[in-house]
């Protein structure tokens, strides 16, 4: 396999079968490092990590809320690259990735809201409050749950793949809305501090665990996401199955 | 071509004026969802003329909302739709055709509606041109990204509610900047204009993403 172009591979692996044995060997390490990253995240966050000068110990709900939303968005960025890759290019896993990407980044914008609400409420007196951000982060709630709606209620396969990959392309405009909200509008949320033009204004000491939480929940990101993919190959091998024998 | 264009525009508005209800049940809608607003809210009119652009505006997307499934479902189930697919006109034209058909039978009669409506919510006197000129501006915005969910949910029977759930996230830019453009906040000069401005450009947008977006849509749904 390794004497291919990674065009090559990328078309070899467009067969499920390879792409099942691939992913069944590659899901067990992934998980364990997604252990080991969270493990040593959540230690540096919750014990080995500075107090903020102002908020004291409920700063480290930032280490769940940040990686979460971050997360959300990038499962959004993977669903409409992986809708395009289905649309343009007709890879026959690509839809399967968007089908499968949906709900996990539904749970993290879900995660992100809930995890700000309970830390808005102590720290900035309101469980919630209608400005940019978290206008545009909840409508990226309603883009998944739309997404995951459509899929669900197209019964063929091939017609629902194509629907909704022309529906997370549509809706992949509301991205870069989410991300410079804080810039465009005044709102409460604050702005950017890590992804900026000049670099992170964040302390190393507390950029450290929420960089090693990132970067955990994206390997848990993509643990689940060959797992769910897996499935949903399997689900559609016994829908393949069921109609054979029900034309018998 | 212009005369392929034209002729399914005026197809779509004959249709919708002789079979009847998209347009004058939009407005009936309209009008009952706006009285239905200040019965649950309370008869005060000061508070009533403080949010009226904005229940206005939302009653106007809510109408809109409902007529999403007249653009392409009959055309769908009755194979018209393949035809046109064969036919001369690009799908897109021929989408951008049955969208402007949809807003002239629809869109432009809420918007006359509006300020009559207004006038039971107690919408001040400054507002009301603002407030039409906003929804003109809006409202192609609306039967264009409408258009979007109604090609998506097309091969889906009774699939009105999924179509309203699908493109709620899009009309939200549009109900924003709409009630900011009909002044419903004057303590930012400028802020009006500026909205107004906006929303030209998400009208602008839609232009062009709706009949592609929805033409894709609608070819996945005739296709398989």
């Amino acid at each position: 396999m390794s004497e291919l172009t990674f065009t090559q591979r990328f078309h070899a692996y467009a067969n499920p079968t390879r792409f099942m044995a691939l992913s069944g060997k590659l899901v067990v390490p992934l998980g364990i490092i997604t252990a080991v990253l969270i493990g040593a995240g959540l230690y540096f966050a919750l014990l080995d990590s500075p107090v903020d000068y102002q908020q004291g110990e409920t700063v480290r709900i930032m280490y769940v809320h940040v990686p979460s939303a971050w997360l959300g968005l990038f499962a959004y960025m993977v669903m409409a690259g992986a809708s395009l890759v289905a649309l343009v290019f007709r890879h026959p896993l690509a839809d399967v990735c968007a089908k499968s990407a949906a709900p996990l980044g539904a749970a993290f914008t879900f995660l992100a809201l809930v995890t700000g609400s309970l830390w808005g409420r102590p720290m900035w007196g309101t469980w919630w409050v209608w400005d940019a951000r978290l206008t545009s982060m909840l409508i990226l709630l309603f883009l998944y749950l739309g997404y995951i709606a459509l899929w669900a209620t197209i019964e063929e396969p091939v017609r629902a793949a194509r629907a909704a990959a022309v529906l997370a392309l549509v809706g992949s405009i509301n991205v870069p809305i989410v991300h410079y909200s804080v810039v465009w509008w005044n709102t409460l949320h604050q702005p950017a501090s890590v992804f900026r033009i000049g670099g992170p204004e964040i302390a190393t000491s507390m950029l450290i665990p929420l960089m090693l939480m990132a970067v955990g929940f994206t390997f848990f990101f993509v643990t689940l996401l060959l797992i769910r993919m897996r499935v949903e190959i399997l689900r559609r091998r016994v829908r393949a199955l069921r109609l054979a024998t029900a034309e018998v | 071509m212009m005369r392929a264009f034209i002729s399914v525009v005026k197809r779509d508005v004959a249709l919708a004026v002789q079979v009847g209800g998209g347009g004058g049940m939009a407005v009936f809608f309209f009008l009952v969802a706006v009285s239905l607003l200040p019965l649950g809210i309370g008869p005060n009119l000061n508070l009533l003329a403080k949010i009226a652009p904005g229940l206005l505006w939302v009653a106007l997307l809510l109408s809109s909302l409902l007529t999403l499934d007249r653009l392409f479902q009959a055309d769908f189930e009755d194979g018209t739709l393949d035809a046109l697919l064969m036919g001369h006109l690009p799908l897109e034209l021929t989408v951008s055709a049955k969208i402007i058909a949809h807003w002239l039978t629809t869109g432009l009669p809420l918007v006359i509606a509006a300020p009559f409506l207004g006038l039971l919510l107690n919408l001040g006197s400054a507002h009301f041109l603002p407030l039409v000129g906003a929804m003109l501006v809006g409202t192609p915005a609306l039967s264009l990204l409408g258009a979007i969910g109604a090609a998506l949910t097309v091969s889906v029977r009774r699939g009105g509610l999924l179509a309203s759930l699908l493109v709620i996230p899009f009309y939200i830019p549009v109900l924003i900047f709409g009630v900011a453009a009909a002044g419903s906040d004057v303590s930012i000069p400028g802020a009006q204009h500026q909205a107004l401005m906006l929303l030209g450009a998400v009208t602008l947008v839609s232009l062009v993403l709706g009949p592609v977006a929805a033409a894709a849509a609608l070819r996945a749904n005739l296709r398989s």
